[in-house]
């Protein structure tokens, strides 16, 4: 059995692992058109943020080809499938024969067809991120054009650097496709206290050597201007091998093109309707594609989208329909704008369908399970909404305590049973240990007992 | 009334002081008095639980066992012992020598884990013999000796925990199984990893509560974060380890906000985490039972390892990793030949020299010891079935009610042709037995026992035995005589022995000696000589590995073997309670003790109570693909809404429970797995 892949990006690369966990036999060959190892995607805002460095975003070792007898030639982009034969064919000529075929081709970043955009980086691959990096050293002032999820990471990894940053957004609010519209506000007015101012409902006409024209004439000053301005699935080399291509090249459920030999995952692929641009689908797509290649039987039955913003000092989650409103589901909402804190649950049919977090919160994690799972909500939203609301710390005040309340836990002892001990004549913590053993276990009852005793104590005082 | 006798309490490894007298003391109600020892490190504080308080209890106990049983009938020492001797070699010559299994305890003394190892091998010829202990920190036991060349649970001082700035305890709960723990923890920044706010977690500094079956997620997510933020102590790194690299590329696989969607531990509070471990002068990571006991509890141990490593705290004064052992003899237990693949001296059965050596000991050739047998589970699971093992002789165990699965483990051994128990009570097992040898416990004989520090400690002999009562290595050297073999039943002579098979291996005993753990409170292993001081902190210098570096190992998250699903929506975890020890077979028969928990019981989050419609106090049943039980629920916003919790101390929760293993440390899944829960109207 000979695997081809076809990109080694996020999505080729897990493939390849994950064939290669399943099964030590089966030959792989994975072509990546960049010429470094595989890389997450997901970290280049850390880099672009100065947190991570570019070696350290590699997802695999060099020695790990070698080690696991997986043939990767990088640099080297497939021009040509030649479906009659079976084989894959590199711009540099290279026929490669296959059994089965994996695209996983990953989608390029959208370039706006404006005068002197090419003066513009984009923001998709360590290339970029590596002349992005390298012109903020230089730079004075910048423009990222794109308010989506990865323009508003890449606007905050260059203020991160001290560098002012204006963040231009062709729609009304930013990351208009995961927020509702207070929720983008909020976001902005957020990015507002960390030096990215924002533009919305602008349009970029041209980038020039000052910076970027905006479509009524206006120049909005830069000298590093940032493209974000959403990606393409790459589906030209299946479209000319004759597979069915609509936005991304169509697979069924278990990843296969209309060619039973051919699969197409990740960013490039289409199912049921939808091409998802996030990486957990991609791998989750990988687990399936992978099972499904080595003889086992698996189903991909889509993805749930859960958006999570990765920029310093900005918390934000977002998954589902966040955009519904109450005539279609029940919205839960807190706003808080003054602390940049804004939390929406969308609610239908008793299940979690949709909610956005701003700001830090405990929520979250709890949150993103119930979602994923589809998992029954429960009804005292507002505790969801709030971790710990619902239980505040109980007074352990001496007065207030019942007298089945247990003190010491280690010895099992109740107030009541420390009652007894004062009234049978216990007037000290000492004297309450020796004859109940209260305080002599892990010793963090220490203070009730003595509160207690006090407060007994105390009593008698005023009794007297 | 008599002088008072040093020892130590019959339960955890913490195996706190204690002083045993006659007469008359508060609540003892027995004639015995139980006081704590200042002596002794672990309690020197002066603290005991109750568990330890009432120990004495189980001296007096009216459901003590005195006589040995045959089919349920008393019957004379030697007419039980030629039983078992005679159908033991009878199953022999008919199925071979692995026809006849062992299994021992964590609780047993090292003298006795001893004995059982060389009457395994030597008596009984069988390469069939595993102990519970496999259940208890096994998968740690695998990681330490991975990482680091060998394995002491803790290898410093309790004490040290004291001076750090902060502690990551990962799956324990040191408040409810080991309390006079907690004094060692009033200094440091508590962090806790539980899928409850136990009591533990309550006085925790920061409490991360993931998901069942997600702490390798966290554990890799906190290395994420570490080497995103530039807190690894790359010196340390590079001077005391290998292997990091490796690691460091796979953790690009491990961004903190995949890890919230599995743990569901928020990110802010991962990265709280490790810029506390990491800001710390001197920190600890320590993992418990609930970070160990899965299918992949090894590479989950790992996993906080690297972390360790990675910030530079295993092999430092004032830092480290350990494994916080449950079992009162767990540290020793693991470390003289009555695990499958062991020999004395924390020797590895397959090792040539090992054989060689211990085979000179023994006075047989090398060729003679039998190879690497199989796993706890393994083992019971293959009982009576036509490979497996015909006859089981047990000691210090009770897995009816304390192996995963055990409607399964039940039937298994119900199929023997000859159960054996060595109990003190008759506990669910030995219930089920062919033959029932009453033995000494604890206070009623001499002998080692190595607590959770790798501090080896001297139990005495604080009263006689009630008549009748023989300990375990009288019938081990019963047997043994009656097979042909001269064993010794003087726990000193014993023990002497064990320090001349282990001599020379990584847990090497040979010169500690009664009076020095007398005079010393306790000698730390390894101690080649009698000159030697002993070792509180074995990694100073240099770890266990041929090259004295550490090892990083990658490793990589994976769901349980067990998912909840629509069938069984919810996760079990299963655990202690401060009351009861282990499967409760002396516990449950302490008055006091089943006054404070009397029942098995659930606990559940009231939102899920609300949307299975149960209310405090409802009994509910419990269903899993294994079987199903009965307990009171109980209801607690402590425990996440996707989880149910049951203590493990009566018969019942194991049946839920999932023998999934763990690749390298053969230990089942304990802490998780899938279940239905439905109130009974």
């Amino acid at each position: 059995m000979r695997l081809v892949v076809v990109g080694n990006g996020m999505a080729g690369s897990r493939l390849v692992s994950e064939v290669r966990a399943r099964d030590p036999h089966i030959r792989i060959t994975v072509f990546g058109a960049e010429s470094c190892r595989p890389y997450n995607r997901v970290l280049l805002s850390n880099v672009l943020a100065g947190g991570s460095r570019p070696e350290q975003v590699r997802l695999l070792d060099a020695s790990w080809y070698d080690a696991n007898r997986v043939t990767a030639v990088f640099g080297s982009a497939v021009a040509h499938i030649d479906r009659e034969t079976r084989h894959v064919v590199t711009e540099d000529g290279r026929r490669e024969p296959y059994d089965l075929l994996v695209l996983a081709t990953g989608s390029d970043a959208i370039v706006p067809p404006i005068p002197g955009v090419e003066r513009a980086i984009p923001f998709r691959t360590l290339d970029d991120c590596e002349r992005i990096l390298g012109a903020a050293e230089k730079a004075r002032q910048s423009v990222v054009i794109g308010g989506g999820l990865l323009g508003v990471e890449a606007a905050r990894g260059l203020a991160g650097r001290g560098l002012p940053v204006t963040l231009l957004h062709l729609a009304g609010h930013l990351m208009e496709r995961q927020l509702d519209v207070e929720a983008g506000e909020v976001l902005g007015e957020t990015l507002a206290g960390l030096g990215i101012q924002t533009r919305t409902g602008v349009s970029a006409a041209g980038v020039d050597d000052d910076g970027v024209r905006l479509d009524t004439g206006e120049l909005v000053e830069a000298d590093l201007v940032v493209l974000a301005c959403g990606v393409r699935p790459v589906t030209n080399l299946a479209a000319e091998a004759g597979l069915e291509v609509r936005r991304g090249v169509v697979v069924d459920d278990e990843l296969r093109t209309d060619d039973p030999s051919i699969f197409a995952i990740g960013e490039c692929a289409e199912h049921d309707g939808t091409v998802y641009g996030l990486v957990a689908p991609a791998w989750e797509q990988a687990a399936v594609a992978a099972d499904v290649i080595t003889g086992g039987k698996a189903l991909y039955r889509g993805s749930r989208l859960v958006t999570r913003l990765k920029a310093k000092s900005v918390e934000l989650a977002a998954m589902g329909e966040t955009q519904l409103g109450e005539e279609h589901a029940e919205v839960v909402r807190f706003s808080h704008r003054a602390r940049g804190t804004y939390r929406k649950l969308v609610i239908r049919d008793g299940r979690l369908v949709g909610a956005i977090l701003l700001g830090e919160s405990d929520a979250v994690g709890t949150l993103t399970q119930l979602f994923d799972r589809g998992a029954p909500v429960p009804g005292d939203r507002a505790g969801l909404l709030f971790p710990g609301l619902g239980s505040a710390p109980v007074t352990d005040s001496p007065t207030l305590m019942p007298d089945a309340a247990k003190v010491c836990h280690c010895n099992n002892v109740t107030k009541g049973q420390i009652r007894a001990c004062w009234e049978a004549g216990a007037r000290d913590v000492a004297g309450v240990a020796a004859a109940t053993r209260a305080t002599t276990g892990c010793g963090t009852c220490r203070d009730a007992v003595e509160g207690i005793v006090g407060w007994l104590c105390e009593q008698e005082g005023i009794s007297v | 009334m008599s002088e008072p006798v040093k020892t130590h309490c019959p339960y955890c490894a913490l195996q706190c002081g204690m002083e045993i007298g006659t007469g008359i003391g508060p609540g003892s109600g027995t004639g015995l008095v139980i006081t704590p020892r200042t002596d002794i490190p672990a309690n020197a504080s002066g603290a005991l639980c109750q568990k330890g308080w009432t120990a004495g209890e189980l001296l007096t106990n009216g459901e003590r066992l005195t006589t040995p049983l045959l089919h349920g009938e008393p019957v004379a020492w030697d007419v039980a012992l030629d039983y078992v001797a005679d159908r033991v070699s009878a199953l022999r010559a008919e199925h071979g020598p692995d026809a006849v299994a062992v299994f021992g305890g964590g609780g047993l003394t090292n003298e006795k884990a001893y004995a059982l190892g060389k009457f395994a091998r030597v008596a009984l010829g069988t390469s069939q013999i595993d102990y519970n202990g496999r259940f208890c920190m096994s998968s740690a036991a695998a990681a330490s000796i991975r990482a680091f060349g060998m394995d002491r649970g803790m290898p410093f001082p309790i004490t040290d925990l004291a001076e750090a700035d902060v502690v990551l305890l990962a799956g324990g709960n040191v408040a409810e199984t080991m309390p006079p723990f907690v004094r060692h923890l009033s200094g440091p920044r508590l962090i806790v990893v539980d899928p409850r706010r136990t009591p533990t977690a309550k006085m925790a500094w920061l409490h991360l509560q993931p998901a069942p079956g997600t702490d390798l997620a966290l554990a890799l997510g906190l290395l994420h974060l570490a080497v995103a933020e530039d807190l690894v102590d790359e010196a340390y790194v590079a001077a005391r380890t290998t292997g990091f690299e490796e690691v460091r590329t796979s953790l690009a696989s491990w961004w903190p906000e995949r890890v919230e969607r599995i743990t569901g531990v928020p990110v802010h509070r991962m990265r709280q985490a490790a810029r506390a471990l990491a800001a710390a002068g001197n920190a600890y990571v320590l993992t418990g039972r609930g970070a160990e006991q899965h299918a992949k509890g090894t590479d989950t141990v790992t996993a906080f390892i690297n972390l360790a490593l990675a910030l530079g705290l295993p092999g430092t004064h004032g830092s480290g990793y350990g494994c916080v052992t449950g079992q009162g003899n767990g540290q020793g237990g693991r470390e003289h030949g009555q695990k499958a693949d062991q020999l004395p001296g924390y020797r590895k059965i397959d090792d040539p020299a090992a054989r060689e050596h211990v085979a000179g000991v023994w006075g047989i050739a090398a060729e003679d010891i039998p190879g690497p047998g199989r796993s706890a589970y393994e083992l019971l699971d293959a009982l009576g079935t036509p490979e497996g093992p015909k006859a089981l002789l047990l000691f210090g165990s009770n897995p009816i009610v304390s192996a995963p699965g055990s409607d399964r483990v039940a039937a298994r051994i119900g199929a023997l042709d000859l159960l054996v128990a060595c109990d003190v009570v008759m506990s669910e097992t030995a219930v089920l037995a062919d033959v029932v040898f009453p033995v000494t416990q604890w206070a009623e004989e001499t002998g080692t026992m190595t607590n959770l520090e790798g501090r080896v400690l001297l139990r005495r002999r604080a009263v006689a035995p009630p008549p009748g009562v023989r300990s375990d290595l009288d019938v081990i050297a019963g047997l043994a005589e009656r097979l042909g073999h001269r064993f010794a039943t003087d726990p000193g002579e014993v023990f002497d022995e064990l320090r001349r098979a282990g001599a020379g291996g990584p847990a090497d005993y040979s010169g500690i000696t009664y009076e020095r753990i007398a005079d010393e409170t306790g000698v730390f292993w390894p101690c080649p000589s009698p000159e030697h001081p002993g070792t509180p902190r074995p990694f100073l210098d240099s770890f266990a590995t041929p090259d004295g570096r550490a090892r990083f190992v990658p490793v990589q998250h994976r769901p349980a073997d067990e998912e909840p699903d629509d069938d069984y929506p919810v996760h079990l975890s299963t655990g202690r309670v401060l009351a009861h020890y282990q499967s409760g077979a002396q516990t449950r028969r302490i008055e006091p003790l089943v006054r404070a928990a009397p029942e098995p019981y659930i606990e559940l989050h009231p939102d899920l109570a609300e949307h299975l419609d149960i209310a405090a106090g409802d009994v509910v049943r419990v269903t899993s693909r294994r079987g199903e039980t009965k307990a009171v629920a109980r209801i607690s916003d402590a425990i996440r809404r996707d989880t149910v919790f049951m203590p493990f101390h009566w018969e019942g929760a194991n049946r839920l429970t999932n023998p999934a293993l763990d690749p390298t440390s053969r230990m089942p899944e304990f802490k998780v797995c899938a279940v239905r829960v439905e109130r009974l109207s």
